[in-house]
């Protein structure tokens, strides 16, 4: 791993050199992946980049590789893929592989997104990082929503009719919109033959988003569990190969539990109604969408109520949507100069209630409204948890994060990563010595 | 590591190339191992080989009439000749491009199959339908490039380099064959 | 290490909150009235489950001459009966016994033809209407992936099956020719009880009870659902113990590399 001073030649190899000389990918990588100097103090929660990133390739590989079995129309795709369960070769692994990655692709994207919203990973100078990953995450939403149609099975087509519906919300060219997007009077063919399109498309654009958000780490650095900027070289190690060897037992460790799923509990996500084909004149009992929207799914239900000129339906959207909206806008409300969540005991607190009132709005989500919580409490129905879960969730970001950066008593700041690690401070301690050989 | 002997860490140093090198490979296996069930989808899946055979029922065929049948995607013709075209068939002269003789051609002198692919660059000949060009031996005349057949299938002028393929079939009863 | 026990410990919180909010709300109340299904033994569960075949052979008799009359079972072909047993004379026997529509032939007529054994299921009904009006303008569900279509699953369609009662209990309103079913979704079923004592008769001497029957057929019909699963869990457990064997070696491997940083 001795890096080669004039960056020229990352290896000795008289081929190597001639390309890298006309195009430095060889020099590109060795200082990005190589080189590259990551904060020494990295937790594994810092594994879900690299643990993200294969579960992107994994799902453009199966996804490519299942479409060259899938016929988009409405008459045929259940049936094709149904194909590809039975007579493709491998077909039910390909699939299983796809709808399970898509499950493991939320929880690594939530994981990640917690953290750093834990750490601070969005405030200055990351703010265009955290913007691209946003992004990314709608991106994600979209593609995944499409690639849920596809099957076309009963809650393929009816989330697909309740989602692309939402849009009549929109004032004055709603109702024209949903027929553009569905491209007549129903989600039917024309629908799920753009939905193909766009789900093949979008990943790619994914990729385009992912190349930009790790473009702009690198200009900043990456952050870390203190928050603190490294202050030189004794604080940070090469990526390579602290890190590859470390993101590789992570990312072993992820995989193993992925398959687990997917070879042994391969519809543990999924929705049994989905295996009946899809059918315009039966709606089922309840329309539950998958659990990474759930969440979101809540927060439009949540609004049953007109707010002056606004009414139920719109307010649902407009809410739903700002959920996510407001994501691009947390460099900017959480004013705290201190990232680190370790050095803010208030946030710390309410980051914690924050990550709870996520989950409960995403149980809240999977059921209907008006149903009791618990069978013998009265008063308790699914509608006011989500009442208050949605108001949470603004609270939070649009009055607690601004209130907190300014009134919140933040504990001092280890003045280096290295004296931290040396320290062992309690605050820190993410770097436990195994054996004490230093 | 401090006071261990240089004899010691050469140890110790060749178990951690050791470590580093078996689980590159380790690794390196299973990444291989895991393509192929990717590379396996593209292959013929199980309800494509189910059609790989076809029943031809021949019943209905007059001497001098020829059918087509599909067959994994591609024409098969089955001719039923008539005592002149045997003839001309098992009278052929030596020399042909791509000798064979009409008998190890046919199961049944009666029944000709052959593969409907022009063996040039895969054109479907003509000569099927009554009315259809038979070409100069009065077999199949592929129009994409000229090259005739005669009636034993076998390419007699024009560029294709082979005669029609005979396909793998069997005579299950007088009436019926079974290709592939 | 540290950091990944606490990793460990906090999925584990999380993932048992969700459970016991899960367990302790009442899913049932949203979709009226009925009963849940109790769990049986089946062969096929577990991480190391196996189809049992004879009972499945069974299952497929007991299809054939009850089910097959209203239930089409699209997505299977006769050709995959090979893979409960079979022969491949066995298959065509059986598939010889239905019509296809084929066609057109040289002439342009469509024409009917024994079913071969790369053909699908025969489904009963020409289409979703036939099928309404012949059956009181209920549609009875195509059986091919029914175990994995249904809430409940495997167990749901054996409760269902024997949970027949011939009379329904005072208070429940029948609708006109429903049939009372305590784990039918609002205990009112348009189906009526399909197996008896001696639907059908064993050839492999098995006594033909009701419950003897409906096991058999839900084997049979888990069967058509993932016949893919004896080969799923054969291959996980080699990728699963490949991975666990990956994954301790990476960790050997960072160990190795990151002893000298600590």
């Amino acid at each position: 791993m001795s890096a080669n001073k004039n960056n020229k030649s990352p290896t000795g190899n008289g081929l190597v050199n001639w390309i890298d000389s006309r195009l430095p990918v060889f020099s590109y990588m060795q200082k990005e992946y190589g080189e590259y100097p990551a904060p020494r103090n990295f937790n594994y929660w810092w594994n879900f980049g690299a643990i993200l990133t294969f579960m992107l390739v994994l799902m453009i590989f199966t996804g490519i590789f299942l479409s060259m079995q899938y016929t988009p129309h409405v008459d045929f795709a259940f049936d094709s893929v149904e194909r590809i369960m039975r007579d493709v070769n491998y077909g039910w692994l390909l699939r299983y592989l796809h709808a399970n990655g898509a499950t493991f692709f939320f929880i690594a994207v939530y994981i990640h997104i917690f953290r750093g919203l834990y750490y601070g990973s969005y405030k200055n100078p990351r703010e265009l990082l955290w913007i691209f990953g946003v992004l990314i995450l709608v991106l994600m939403m979209a593609t995944a929503f499409m690639g849920y149609v596809l099957p076309w099975g009963q809650m393929s087509f009816w989330g697909a009719t309740v989602i692309t519906n939402l849009f009549s919300a929109i004032p004055l060219v709603g109702d024209s919109i949903v027929t553009w997007l569905w491209g007549g009077f129903a989600v039917e063919n024309p629908t799920l033959n753009r939905f193909f399109s766009l789900h093949f498309l979008l990943p790619f654009v994914i990729l385009g988003v992912v190349v930009l958000h790790v473009i702009a780490l690198h200009v900043t650095g990456s952050n870390n569990p203190l928050g603190i900027d490294p202050k030189g070289p004794q604080d940070t190690l090469p990526f390579h190969p602290y890190y590859t060897a470390k993101d590789s037992f992570g990312l072993a460790l992820w995989v193993t539990i992925f398959a687990a799923f997917v070879f042994f509990a391969p519809n543990f996500f999924g929705e049994p109604e989905n295996y009946i084909k899809a059918d315009p004149l039966q709606t089922p009992a309840q329309i539950v969408p998958e659990w990474y929207f759930l969440p979101y799914f809540a927060i439009l239900r949540s609004i049953d109520f007109d707010i002056w000129f606004i009414d139920a339906k719109l307010g649902g959207v407009i809410a739903m949507f700002g959920s996510i909206i407001l994501l691009f806008l947390v460099p900017w409300l959480d004013r705290s100069k201190v990232r680190s969540a370790r050095f803010r005991p208030v946030y710390k607190w309410f980051f914690w209630i924050l990550l709870l009132d996520c989950l409960l709005l995403g149980f809240v989500g999977g059921h209907p409204p008006s149903d009791h919580v618990f069978k013998d409490i009265e008063w308790l129905l699914f509608i006011d948890l989500g009442h208050i879960g949605t108001a949470w969730y603004f609270f939070h970001f649009l009055i607690l994060l601004p209130l907190l950066g300014t009134v919140e008593k933040t504990k001092p700041l280890p003045t280096s990563i290295t004296e931290s690690v040396l320290d062992g401070d309690t605050s820190s301690s993410a770097i436990t010595k195994s054996g004490g050989s230093m | 590591m401090t006071d261990q002997d240089s004899e010691s860490v050469g140890k110790q140093g060749n178990r951690r190339d050791f470590l580093y090198i078996g689980t590159g490979v380790f690794a390196g296996v299973g990444a291989a191992l895991s393509l192929w069930p990717f590379i396996d989808s593209m292959n013929p899946s199980a309800d494509v080989l189910a059609l790989s055979s076809t029943e031809v029922d021949l019943s209905p065929i007059e001497p001098g009439q020829a059918i087509t049948v599909i067959w994994r995607g591609k024409p098969v013709f089955v001719r039923r000749r008539t005592e002149q075209e045997i003839k001309s068939a098992s009278e052929t002269p030596s020399g042909l491009p791509h000798p064979e003789s009409d008998e190890s051609r046919v199961l049944r002198p009666e029944w000709l199959v052959v593969v409907g692919v022009c063996t040039h660059l895969g054109c479907v000949p003509l000569g099927q339908g009554s009315t259809e060009a038979r070409g100069e031996w009065n077999g199949w005349f592929c129009p994409c490039h000229g090259s005739h057949y005669d009636t034993s299938g076998r390419i007699r002028k024009g560029p294709a380099p082979e005669n029609l393929a005979v396909p793998e079939y069997k005579f299950l009863d007088d009436n019926t064959i079974k290709i592939g | 290490m540290k950091r990944l026990t606490g990793l460990l410990n906090f999925l584990a919180i999380v993932s048992m909150t969700c459970i016991m909010t899960v367990a302790l709300s009442d899913p049932a109340n949203s979709a009226g009235k009925y009963k849940h299904p109790e769990p049986q033994e089946w062969g096929f569960n577990g991480l190391f489950g196996k189809f049992d075949k004879s009972s499945i052979r069974r299952g497929l008799q007991v299809y054939l001459e009850v089910c097959s009359s209203c239930h089409g079972l699209n997505q299977v072909a006769y050709r995959n009966l090979k893979d409960i047993g079979l022969t491949i004379e066995e298959i065509k026997e059986i598939s010889a016994q239905f019509e296809v529509m084929d066609g057109p032939d040289n002439e342009g007529e469509m024409f009917t033809r024994e079913a071969r054994p790369s053909d699908k299921f025969v489904a009963p009904f020409e289409n979703e209407k036939a099928a309404r009006v012949s059956n009181n303008g209920a549609m009875p569900p195509d059986l091919s992936l029914i175990t994995k279509s249904r809430h409940g699953g495997a167990d749901y369609i054996y409760a269902l099956l024997t949970g027949y009662k011939d009379e329904a209990p005072d208070g429940v309103e029948m609708g006109d020719g429903m049939n009372f079913n305590p784990y039918f979704v609002g205990q009112q079923i348009a189906m009526s009880q399909p197996l008896y004592e001696d639907s059908v008769e064993y050839s492999d001497g098995t006594k033909a009870t009701v419950s003897q029957m409906s096991w058999d057929l839900v084997n049979f019909l888990h069967w058509t659902a993932e016949p893919e699963m004896e080969q799923r869990r054969g291959l996980g457990w080699k990728v699963v113990l490949f991975l666990l064997v990956l994954t301790a070696l990476l960790y050997a491997v960072k160990r190795q590399v990151w002893s000298k940083e600590h």
